[in-house]
């Protein structure tokens, strides 16, 4: 361990912000990068089952 | 040699064989960037002259290396699109513009936030900054690109070119320290000499570096198959996948 309490590890000798504000960003990046290909995959299951009901609904009025 | 380059660009098989990857891929880049983070934060040493502001290093260069490494594979895929017609490193080449892009911002943000403390300033305009600049400019515009056409191939045809044009910022942005006068600091690994740091330090960092490529291939196949989703719904194989789900 390089720091003696909880309070000087957020505090970083000063270089806190600095510290803190790289780790949240790098955070942030990774959790969007995995959202992201979920949310278009998810956005993409709804639109093609969508597109099967009008499909099958069309098929049978006919 | 060639039924093997044949199946690879099968995206049925592509489709089916990372998605035995995945999991253990996912298992080994969370374990790797939790270590390195819990590692780099708390045991790893501080530097007799910039302090904890050093910690940064842990974000900064895993980042930057991997936004270099990512357009050259993007470019690479788009060369092979354009050359052999293969679908799926069109797809390949797509999937890479957008994490590109991210990882290029957080290389730019972490070294702004490193800056403020070690140089005094957030930003200077040299070889170093400017060219990062340009690649993550770069990966926006072949993101805007694919958007403006929507004819996929077209779309594939016209980015791989961009991004093959684009290749010559790589080495600029490698040897921008070694070119011009910076204020940047040159390579921290090398390949030929050992880290002008201790294990301490440079362990972490390494383990970092691994997570982040790791990683990178989770997102690149995730995204990848949703794209093979996307251009195959007509075949049989991706209606019995949308059938499941």
């Amino acid at each position: 361990m390089s720091f003696s309490s909880f309070s000087d590890f957020i505090h970083m000798g000063g270089h806190g912000l600095y510290v803190w504000i790289s780790y949240a960003t790098a955070f942030a990046v990774i959790v969007f990068n995995i959202l992201m290909p979920m949310r278009l995959r998810k956005q993409f299951m709804v639109e093609q089952a969508r597109q099967q009901r009008r499909e099958e609904q069309n098929a049978s009025h006919t | 040699m060639w039924t093997w380059f044949h199946r690879l660009g099968s995206p049925r098989w592509f489709y089916n064989i990372s998605g035995r990857w995945l999991p253990w891929l996912s298992v080994a880049a969370a374990i790797l960037i939790i270590t390195g983070t819990v590692w780099a934060l708390a045991f790893a040493p501080q530097d007799y002259q910039q302090g904890n502001s050093f910690r940064i290093i842990y974000i900064h260069v895993p980042s930057a290396l991997l936004a270099q490494s990512c357009y050259m594979i993007m470019a690479v895929a788009g060369a092979i699109g354009l050359i052999w017609k293969m679908k799926l490193a069109d797809m390949a080449a797509k999937s890479c513009a957008s994490i590109g892009a991210s990882f290029t911002l957080l290389a730019l943000v972490t070294g702004a936030v490193w800056g403020k403390p070690t140089w005094g300033t957030w930003w200077v305009w040299d070889a170093r900054l400017t060219s990062m600049l340009i690649l993550f400019f770069l990966y926006l515009g072949i993101v805007a690109l694919h958007s403006a056409i929507s004819d996929r191939d077209q779309a594939a045809k016209a980015t791989a070119v961009l991004a093959l044009v684009g290749l010559v910022n790589i080495p600029i942005i490698k040897y921008s320290v070694e070119w011009w006068n910076t204020l940047h600091q040159p390579a921290t690994f090398t390949l030929t000499e050992k880290p002008a740091m201790p294990a301490e330090m440079w362990v972490p960092l390494l383990i970092m570096v691994l997570g982040f490529y790791c990683f990178f291939t989770v997102v690149l196949i995730m995204r990848t198959r949703f794209e093979i989703l996307v251009r195959e719904w007509r075949t049989s194989w991706v209606k019995e996948i949308l059938a499941k789900s």
